[in-house]
């Protein structure tokens, strides 16, 4: 399990976090008991499948989810227990403290209201400005996150901006009460590459002048290669393996990172089987007992069918030799014989 | 390559027309319109797995529709075989219908919910009366197992499966009219990256069984490179550069594509940057710029760049580009 909890300022400590959804088929369990640790001005990707849990991980860091959905553990923001806290409390923290940028700008801003209006009320929540100085920051804030002219931008309403300046004016947003915390659910996805690259490159020159931590949420291993200091990988529900970046990459301890590291073609592998993981996803009501990937999973023994394996501390690997690569934990029984296998597909029999 | 290319694209002009509304006519603004493709020239060989790339609105789904056929270009021509497919009449044009088959990103919107998969290929199947009515339920299980769906599943509705499976049926219902083109749009695009490499896996297998010719339309550059033998970039309507995918990933000759290569998220963390590839968002298709469209974003523009268009030049054994910057990438 996760060591103690980290109660510094900018310190973020989440432990058995578990969402239930209420449906008429009975309860459905998003979120399983996860926990995550993030020091303070950290970048922590969050990867997995689609249906995994991650935006409803996110979401539920700052109760975020909506009834029927019920949240249940601790979120232990610099010591204090987010879910413990009096609405008033919570909403002081949203926004001012820890901050969210979600995956479509066109939804998540007001089309009938400019820019600069949006900013503007954000910085009224959460700043003690007057109207003078919330325009004058108005104009810094869209400058920081790279847009040209931004002094006649803000009269823009959302439709006037492409996609991309429609992400940085959300994050510009974000900004406005200087948080220590935000939480990026797929920022880029909707966007081009080039588009994407951009918005990465600002994400980490904010975390270095800003000092702000970040939890990034999106499927895309390369996304994680280029901005994140840690990865957690989330497998129905639950963190099944979380490590330094370039440790977990270079070798995976849990089978399904394994398989979806080994998804993603790569350089000098052309025209080769990738190694792809059978099957899909478990459904929510139909969590497989013991591990749940174990119905995916070419290392399965009984063991796995028969208990869930904890997410525990593991050595670190062959890559690591000589360097110090601290943090790796596993919820898999043969961790060993994961991280032996490698990730390059068995090269299949002649036909 | 020396072989006549089994399909070929003649410098094709596609335009979308916009509507003028009532105030573009009182102040006699011009009609305006999209200029989805501008001029592009593209040989598929026989065989061979053709990627196009480029970002979002470049013109890619505009090129394979062009080649399939569901669209007929503004100006120009598509060759199928040497023929002007736009003048194939009859059973020509079925013959053409059934050699050159599209599948699409979207299985829900292209599968009819209520067909089951046996009812899907056995349409495909005598549409274009490939069999024998007693040969179709065997060559539905043929079909079933070259892409690897399993036996049962023939009389499964499409809501029954999941994404991947959704594909696969849908390259089923290509395949079953045994064409010598698949042209393949944002297949994957839509699948998380596991079920993603099971579809790479069986486009691969099937090409190399089958002697398909595939034109593999995606965004994502490391699928592209996975799967392609030769690889073209497109930029606003226009094809940048096109050449051996090794040749082309490797030492890019046009600097769009080493500005998309650049911004390409790595996997590897160890090749981190802290700038950004390409500065500048996407121009408008409605207003392409003068001269090379890359112009306004490119690091290396001079003044010959913004007046005059290049055009697709050769460039090493076996690549073309669009730049007038001969030399740009090399070999030193
Ligand atoms: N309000 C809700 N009621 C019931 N189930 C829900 C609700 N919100 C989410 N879920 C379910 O919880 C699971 C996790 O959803 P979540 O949105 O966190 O996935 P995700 O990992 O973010 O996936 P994606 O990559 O597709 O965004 C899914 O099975 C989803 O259908
Ligand atoms: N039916 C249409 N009507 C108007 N514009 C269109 C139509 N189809 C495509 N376009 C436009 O043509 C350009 C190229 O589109 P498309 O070929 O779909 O790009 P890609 O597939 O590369 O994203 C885009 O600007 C798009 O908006
Ligand atoms: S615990 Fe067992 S089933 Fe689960 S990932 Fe590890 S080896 Fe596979
Ligand atoms: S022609 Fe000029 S603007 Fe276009 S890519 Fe080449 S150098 Fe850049
Ligand atoms: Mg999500
Ligand atoms: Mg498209």
């Amino acid at each position: 399990m996760t060591g103690v909890a980290d109660t510094r300022p900018g310190a973020l400590a989440v432990r058995g976090l578990r969402t239930v959804f209420a449906s008429p088929a009975g309860p459905l369990t998003a979120v399983d008991g996860v926990d995550l640790d993030l020091a303070p001005g950290e970048i922590l990707g969050l990867v997995g499948e689609s249906g995994s849990g991650k935006s409803v991980t996110l979401r539920s860091l700052l109760r975020l989810v909506r009834p029927p959905g019920r949240i249940a553990g601790e979120v232990l923001w610099g010591g204090r227990d987010l879910l413990g806290l009096r609405p008033g409390e919570l909403r002081r923290v949203r926004g001012r403290e820890i901050a969210t940028v979600f995956q479509e700008p066109m939804t998540a801003l007001n089309p009938v209201l400019t820019v600069g209006r949006q900013i503007d009320e954000s910085l009224r929540a959460h700043t003690g400005l007057d109207a003078r100085g919330r325009r004058a920051r108005g104009v810094d804030l869209l400058d920081l996150v790279g847009i040209p002219a931004p002094a006649t931008r803000l009269a823009d309403y959302p439709h006037q901006f492409s996609g991309g300046m429609r992400q940085r004016a959300m994050i510009a947003i974000a900004l406005a009460g200087e948080p220590r915390l935000l939480l990026a659910d797929e920022p880029t996805t909707a966007l081009d590459v080039t588009i994407q690259d951009q918005i990465l490159k600002l994400i980490l020159a904010l975390r270095a002048r800003l000092g702000m931590g970040v939890i990034l949420v999106t499927h895309d291993l390369g996304v994680v290669a280029q901005s994140c200091d840690r990865v957690a990988v989330m497998y129905a529900g639950r963190i099944v393996e979380t490590g330094p970046v370039a440790a977990l990459f270079a070798e995976p301890r849990h089978a399904y990172t394994r398989g979806l590291i080994g998804s993603v073609p790569r350089a000098g592998g052309e025209r080769r089987p990738l190694l792809s993981i059978d099957g899909t996803p478990p459904g929510l009501g139909a969590r497989p007992a013991g591990c749940a990937f174990h119905p995916r999973c070419g290392f399965a023994t009984d063991a796995c069918r028969r208990e869930a394996p904890p997410l525990a501390a593991v050595a670190p690997g062959r890559e690591a030799a000589g360097r110090e690569a601290p943090g790796r934990e596993a919820a898999c029984w043969h961790h060993a014989a994961v991280a032996a296998a490698g990730i390059e597909a068995p090269v299949p029999e002649p036909a | 390559m020396s072989a006549a290319p089994l399909l070929s694209l003649e410098d094709v002009v596609v335009r979308f027309p916009l509507r003028r509304t009532v105030m573009d006519r009182l102040a006699r603004r011009p009609a305006r319109a999209v200029h989805a493709l501008n001029g592009v020239r593209l040989d598929l060989h026989r065989g061979e797995t053709l990627g196009l790339v480029g970002e979002s609105g470049c013109g890619k789904s505009t090129l394979a529709r062009a080649v399939v056929r569901l669209l007929d270009p503004d100006d120009g021509r598509v060759r199928f075989e040497g023929q002007d497919i736009a003048g194939l009449v009859g059973a020509a044009r079925r013959g053409f219908n059934k050699r050159v088959q599209m599948v699409f990103q979207d299985p829900y919107g292209s599968l009819n919910p209520r067909m089951t998969v046996r009812q899907v290929l056995h349409e495909a199947l005598s549409v274009h009366r490939m069999r024998p009515r007693a040969a179709i339920p065997g060559r539905i299980a043929e079909l079933l197992d070259l892409v690897r769906l399993p036996p049962d599943s023939a009389d499964r509705l499409p809501h029954q499966f999941s994404g991947g499976q959704r594909q696969r049926i849908g390259i089923a219902r290509a395949l079953a009219v045994e064409p010598d083109l698949l042209v393949a749009d944002e297949l994957v695009s839509a699948l998380d990256v596991s079920v993603q490499a099971q579809v790479v896996n069986l486009l691969l297998d099937l090409q190399g069984r089958l002697g398909l010719t595939v034109l593999f339309v995606a965004h994502d550059l490391r699928l592209v490179r996975h799967i392609s033998h030769r690889v073209a970039v497109m930029y606003l309507g226009s094809v940048m550069e096109v050449g051996d995918t090794e040749a082309l990933f490797s030492a890019p000759r046009h600097p769009y594509t080493r500005a998309l290569l650049d911004a390409a998220p790595d996997l590897d963390p160890a090749r981190r940057t802290a700038v950004a590839a390409a500065r500048g968002e996407l121009p408008s298709p409605l207003a392409v710029p003068s001269g090379c469209p890359f112009h306004t974003r490119c690091p290396h523009a001079f003044d010959r760049c913004r007046t005059e268009r290049p055009v697709l030049a050769p460039r090493g054994p076996a690549g073309r580009a669009a730049c007038h910057l001969e030399g740009f990438g090399a070999p030193a």
